[in-house]
């Protein structure tokens, strides 16, 4: 049985959210926008996914909400650019933290880009070389993607924030800093059709701005390879 | 009018379909079955498909009522799959293509899968998820490509199943995951394993090595039982395969969910889809195992798509190989 505390928890938490604004329901959590002790915040609540065993579902809500908090800390404290931690609640595993005002992702960014025919070979190096001192500090992101990446207002001075850390952890394996590269990749070029020039310009910065960076290149060509060969059958 | 007869072999089902215009005429397939605890061999596998290929063909030409003459294009798995039992059926449809004097046709399995599974549901522009003994991908259309957004980096889902079967030598027949879902189904205790998603992609091989380890000490101890690891093992599998869908929709924006392949006739995970789909107002598309599991007629239909876009093979290029991603074909039929 749950103790009195906690279902007080969860009421407060519940009636709290529900002053605030749903931003979107992302692939592990609701996205709420609004005011958190007077400063603008965002509420990222991992609601229970229901599809899952309930013992495996709150196994890995709990580890993820913590994990986020975690790895965030860690960036920041090596000055790599994650949103501000205001607070973290367990019971109802919901994190509050810094609203990026007028963020885009850089998803979003490539796309109009794109279509502008903007050059974004500076966006590449610089996202480059925040990942390498992101990997320099042995945080795997886990979920590397351009939708998990924001850029602070004004757009174009490419003041890039990192987010969604639910799925990192701590290494300093150039196999685990290769997959992350090598997930980011596929994320890239499948998201954004045509860009490959630009992912290179990309680990060619990662490459020269990081101090370990030749054997996780190496293993990233190693993990491509166990995609590409991979036997397909059935 | 355009009919198609589609030759289908790329692993241990043998199949004839024929489709005219979006209508499956016939449909007919063998399936190779091997004892419990052992996996079908390329050269025993392909020994098989010589031996009923043109049993099936009759069957699909009788079943279908027409003739030869009728059929405006042949075609035939090019890969991905085992080598052997490929190349064993792709003979029989070069050389039936050149007694009729029709053209050829070689066709992606994946995208076979795809676009059967379109066909049968009507989904519009869905996010697919493809999962079977040798494929584990999730994709999504853009821009002419049919682009692999996740996948397994290790082995596939049904390959980890199948093998998890041959420890617990769980029969083959009608197909160990089949036999692995009835089981489930009376499993109680959830068995903690391993659970690794990267991003949008996963890795099985953890879980495999994990419970090929255990499950002898587990169940000898009396610490659960074969039903309990069959639960478990599904749980834990559909549970990644459904976030990782899951994180795909998010990144596209997409409101559709296909499910292709083999082990997409398992009724446990297209009911854990279905929860998550609710979740988030999106729709899900299944198929049943008719066009779930390999078939003639998926092939036949990639192949009218092909065709009526102008496609054709000709027969000095008609090889087959083992290894051909989704993402290499250029999708010519769609927007």
């Amino acid at each position: 049985m749950e103790c009195q505390a906690e279902s007080d928890s969860r009421q407060r938490t519940r009636e709290y959210l529900a002053g605030l604004k749903l931003l979107k329901q992302g692939a592990e959590a609701r996205v709420y926008q609004g005011k958190f002790l007077g400063k603008a915040a965002v509420v990222k609540e991992r609601f229970p996914k229901t599809y899952r065993h309930p013992a495996l579902e709150e196994k890995l809500t709990h580890r993820r909400t913590a994990q986020e908090g975690r790895a965030i800390l860690r960036c920041r404290k090596a000055g790599i650019p994650a949103p501000v931690i205001y607070f973290v609640d367990y019971v109802t595993n919901c994190i509050y933290m810094e609203d990026i005002e007028g963020s885009v992702t850089v998803r979003d960014y490539i796309m109009t880009a794109q279509k502008n025919g903007r050059n974004l070979h500076d966006l590449a190096e610089k996202i480059g070389k925040i990942l390498a001192r992101m990997h320099d500090e042995d945080v795997i992101h886990g979920d590397l993607t351009t939708s998990n990446m924001l850029l602070r207002p004004p757009h174009q001075d490419l003041d890039l924030v990192l987010i969604d850390f639910g799925l990192s952890f701590i290494s300093a394996l150039p196999e685990d800093k290769g997959v992350d590269l090598y997930v980011l990749e596929k994320a890239f070029l499948s998201t954004h059709p045509n860009t490959e020039e630009i992912f290179s310009a990309l680990l060619k910065s990662y490459s020269a701005s990081s101090k370990k960076s030749s054997p996780v290149i190496k293993k990233l060509d190693e993990v491509r390879l166990r995609g590409r060969k991979r036997s397909m059958i059935g | 009018m355009t009919i198609v007869i589609g030759f289908e072999g790329s692993a241990n089902k043998i199949g004839v379909g024929i489709i005219q215009d979006g209508k499956v005429l016939s449909n007919p397939r063998r399936t190779y079955i091997t004892p419990p605890g052992q996996g079908f061999l390329p050269s025993d596998t392909a020994r098989h498909h010589r031996s009923c290929v043109l049993e099936v063909l009759h069957e699909a030409l009788e079943e279908a009522k027409i003739q030869p003459k009728d059929i405006d294009c042949v075609a035939y798995t090019k890969g991905p799959g085992m080598g052997a039992p490929l190349v064993s059926v792709a003979i029989v449809a070069r050389t039936v293509a050149q007694l009729w004097k029709k053209p050829l046709l070689g066709v992606n399995h994946c995208i076979g899968h795809i676009e059967m599974g379109r066909l049968i549901t009507g989904a519009e522009n869905p996010t697919v998820l493809y999962v079977s003994g040798g494929n584990t991908q999730v994709i999504s259309y853009s821009e002419h490509r049919y682009r692999i957004f996740g996948e397994t980096i290790d082995i596939a889902v049904g390959n980890c199943l199948d093998r998890f079967a041959r420890v617990l030598k769980i029969p083959n027949d009608p197909s160990p995951g089949y036999n692995i879902e009835q089981m489930a189904k009376k499993g109680k205790k959830f068995v903690e394993l391993p659970y690794t998603v990267k991003g949008m992609d996963v890795s099985f091989s953890g879980i495999l090595s994990y419970i090929e380890d255990m499950a002898h000490k587990m169940l000898s101890s009396g610490e659960c039982t074969p039903e309990d690891l069959c639960f478990s093992l599904q749980e834990t599998l559909f549970a990644m395969l459904v976030e990782i869908t899951e994180r795909a929709m998010a990144h596209c924006g997409s409101q559709e969910v296909l499910i292709v392949g083999g082990v997409g006739c398992n009724v446990r995970l297209q009911e854990m889809m279905e929860i998550m789909c609710k979740e988030r107002s999106a729709k899900l598309f299944a198929t049943d195992e008719r066009f779930c599991i390999d078939n003639g007629a998926m092939i036949a239909q990639a192949g009218w798509e092909m065709f009526r876009s102008g496609h054709m093979t000709p027969l000095e290029d008609s090889w087959i190989t083992q290894r051909y991603r989704t993402d290499e074909v250029e999708v010519t039929w769609r927007d």
